[in-house]
């Protein structure tokens, strides 16, 4: 059977065309932040420089589209639809009438739709996983930089052991199948999942010691929502079947923390370093307050401005980290709709089809680009202050 | 600075006694040794097989005496033959001693790869061989290009060729190899058929044909870094009081540039490129797999596919050697070049 084919131009109309809801958020969300841009404090910076509304704007594209990705998609990203095999951009596909907008792949699934869930998986892990980096980093390097002394030294020298492992090589070792079977990846993750809750915890016990009124709701929210998301994510005991993940997913999360967090140490130590040095934490050692309290609300609030862009750019290396990971078919599962096992699974059959090997890739490039961008303005704004 | 060489050393065998222990444990977990087993057996060997082709090729001895048998500060066992009593060869295609011996990384014996059925030494050096062509050429294509790039663009700061050039190498920090190589393969092998899109006929000979597409991929990624790095430091001597003096005294813009800026500009990106190598490396496992380029990054990606343990523990401990020695050469150039840092 012959298969029939739309002209460019309406793939191109038809690509624009399915990705109505994210136009219109994106119109109304930038339109809202161009509007209140002199209230919005840092963000609202942002929108000064063509750089950084180019970087926004990208930003925001991937995420709409990942959380309009059920809408946008025409077809299910695992159905496989025999007719379509290695089907070119354009063609309709017979029993719905619907265009395989950017083809089929050597599975005949529809690459459109998979480029569109493939966001969804990126820009859930890739978020989360910088997030408890931050975490990790910061709890560490935080006493550090402050105390220096034996506990740098010897936090400096697990860092540095962390650094000094190629990352391909550190994945190959963490993320394979067989770990699964042993409670390493476990026990990493109920190492790395407690440090949010110690840091919120010491948090609002430093601040709130004086007003047990306040301590108590806040230290009680802490360690209810954190308990349930900790149970949920490593024993995967969540009582209400919310919070669940994936075994492999786990895996991946555990490993992309691991890979990240030396990184983050390292720079609020030595940020912490530097800021120690100010008045204003001689004041506060006057006072007689105690070292976390200057830690973690006189210092870490003067270093937020770094410690933003480097978040922002590292979202974009973790980002490459999990296209890295599926490109060597490593933890995620074969079929898997992510950016990396697509541009595995297209580019060893470059030589006869290009077509599914273009979607993903760009796909990738240009969210890492508009973090890029989106982290050199923020960078370029906050040295304006 | 003899004495700062010296501990710096130490803290490297330190690191790299810890990280070989490391690896050591994680590839010899449990599942990871079924696996080998399975793979070196036949088909459809049932559990009891397994785990005497493990007994009998010493995989389940005492962790740490295996470690240290490893390193070569316990002699190493011959195993026992079941069937005759005899001391034999672990494997049949490497001659491991059969009398106990010191053979061990630091007596040069790196072991027995279970994948090539070959001594590690015979099939690691040649792959490093190999990718220390493919790094060579990297670093000819990218050092010009990334310092190029970053001093036109710091040497005015705001004009339109330092916009153009900075959103240029933001877009190729944006650009991890294994897309920037699709995108190469795309366009110059499949559209324009320019070039080769395997780099495997390189291990023969290397020729602008199939080698230009490994290099170019390798290249870009680190190009931006490096050009940023470069621009930030030209911005910032170029702020500096004694460039302002010698265009005070009627020096041209180019002949400040070239004399007096270049040289101190260069000294942060000198920093910056030797800590690029552990990023290359990363790089160079993706394109040699991409390109089927048989170098140390496919070596390494066949050992930890393969489970294949004595290989994948001697590319750990290559590339983990590159990583830090890098940073020593690093930290110690910067304080040659730079006379107002002092190590101690």
């Amino acid at each position: 059977m012959q298969l029939e084919y739309i002209g460019a131009f309406n793939v191109v109309l038809g690509v624009l065309a399915r990705f109505w809801p994210v136009w219109i958020a994106l119109v109304l969300v930038m339109g809202a932040s161009f509007a209140y841009k002199k209230r919005l404090g840092l963000y609202g910076q942002l929108f000064d420089s063509s750089v950084g509304i180019v970087g926004v704007g990208i930003c925001l594209f991937w995420l709409f589209t990942a959380i309009f990705a059920s809408t946008i998609s025409p077809f299910n990203p695992l159905v496989q639809i025999p007719i379509m095999k290695d089907a070119l951009p354009g063609a309709v596909e017979p029993q719905s009438g619907l265009v395989y907008l950017f083809g089929g792949d050597k599975l005949a699934r529809d690459v459109f739709s998979r480029m569109v869930y493939g966001s969804q998986i990126v820009l859930i892990i890739a978020p989360a996983a910088t997030g408890f980096a931050l975490m990790v980093g910061i709890t560490l390097g935080l006493p550090a930089g402050y105390y220096g002394g034996r506990i740098d030294t010897v936090l400096s020298f697990l860092a540095n052991l962390v650094l000094a492992f190629p990352v391909i090589l550190l994945f190959y070792l963490l993320v394979t199948p067989g770990i699964m079977e042993t409670p390493i990846p476990y026990m990493m993750a109920g190492l790395f999942f407690l440090f949010p809750i110690i840091f919120f915890s010491v948090l609002f016990w430093t601040r709130y010691k004086k007003r047990p009124d306040r301590l108590y709701i806040l230290l009680g929210l802490t360690l209810i929502i954190g308990g349930w998301v900790y149970a949920g994510l490593v024993f995967d005991a969540d009582p209400f079947r919310i919070i669940h993940i994936d075994p492999n997913q786990l895996n991946i999360f555990v490993a992309v923390v691991f890979a990240s967090s030396p990184g983050v140490f390292r720079i609020v130590r030595g940020l912490v370093m530097d800021i120690k040095t100010r008045d204003y934490v001689a004041a506060a050692q006057t006072r007689g307050e105690s070292p976390w309290y200057i830690m973690l609300w006189e210092i870490l609030p003067n270093a937020r401005g770094p410690l933003i862009v480097d978040a922002c750019l590292r979202i974009g290396y973790t980002t490459i980290l999990l296209g890295t990971l599926g490109y060597f078919g490593l933890g995620l599962a074969p079929e898997s709709p992510d950016w990396g096992t697509a541009i595995k699974d297209a580019s060893r059959l470059l030589r006869s089809f290009i077509h599914p090997a273009l979607p993903p890739t760009i796909a990738l490039m240009s969210f890492v680009l508009g973090l890029n961008l989106l982290a050199d303005s923020l960078r370029e704004q906050s040295m304006k202050d | 600075m003899l004495s700062f060489i010296l501990r710096r050393l130490g803290t490297m065998a330190l690191t790299m006694l810890c990280l070989t222990l490391v690896v050591f444990f994680l590839i010899n977990l449990d599942p990871n040794l079924k696996k080998l087993a399975i793979s070196q057996t036949e088909m459809h060997t049932s559990a009891e097989q397994l785990e005497s082709w493990l007994v009998n090729h010493g995989y389940r001895q005492n962790f740490f005496s295996r470690y240290g048998q490893w390193l070569g500060v316990v002699p190493k066992q011959p195993v026992t033959d079941p069937a005759t009593g005899k001391p034999g060869r672990r494997f049949s295609f490497c001659n491991d001693p059969v009398e106990p011996t010191f053979s061990g990384v630091l007596q040069g014996d790196f072991g027995c790869s279970t994948k090539f059925k070959t001594t590690v030494a015979s099939k690691l050096f040649p792959a490093l061989g190999a990718t220390g062509i493919l790094m060579f050429w990297v670093l000819v294509v990218m050092v010009p290009i990334s310092l190029l790039i970053g001093i036109l663009a710091g040497m005015r700061e705001g004009s339109r060729t330092d916009r153009t050039l900075s959103v240029a190498s933001i877009a190729s920090t944006a650009t991890p190899e294994y897309v920037s190589g699709v995108i190469f393969t795309v366009i110059f092998a499949s559209w324009l058929g320019l070039l080769n899109g395997s780099a495997a006929s390189a291990s023969r000979g290397i020729t602008f044909y199939n080698f230009t597409l490994p290099v170019m991929t390798l290249a870009i990624y680190g190009i931006g870094y490096i050009a940023r790095m470069t621009r930030a430091s030209m911005v910032e001597v170029m702020t500096q009081q004694y460039i302002r003096t010698a265009r005070l005294k009627g020096l041209s813009f180019g002949s400040v540039v070239v004399k007096h800026a270049l040289r101190n500009a260069l000294i942060a990106p000198f920093t910056v490129i030797m800590l690029q190598f552990p990023w290359l490396l990363t790089g160079v496992v993706i394109v040699e797999v991409m390109f089927r380029y048989q170098g140390f990054g496919y070596t390494l990606v066949e050992a930890a596919g393969n489970n294949d343990i004595d290989l994948l523990l001697g590319c750990s401990l290559v590339s983990v050697f590159i990583v830090l020695i890098t940073q020593l050469i690093s930290d110690v150039g910067y304080a040659f070049l730079n006379p107002r840092i002092r190590v101690q």
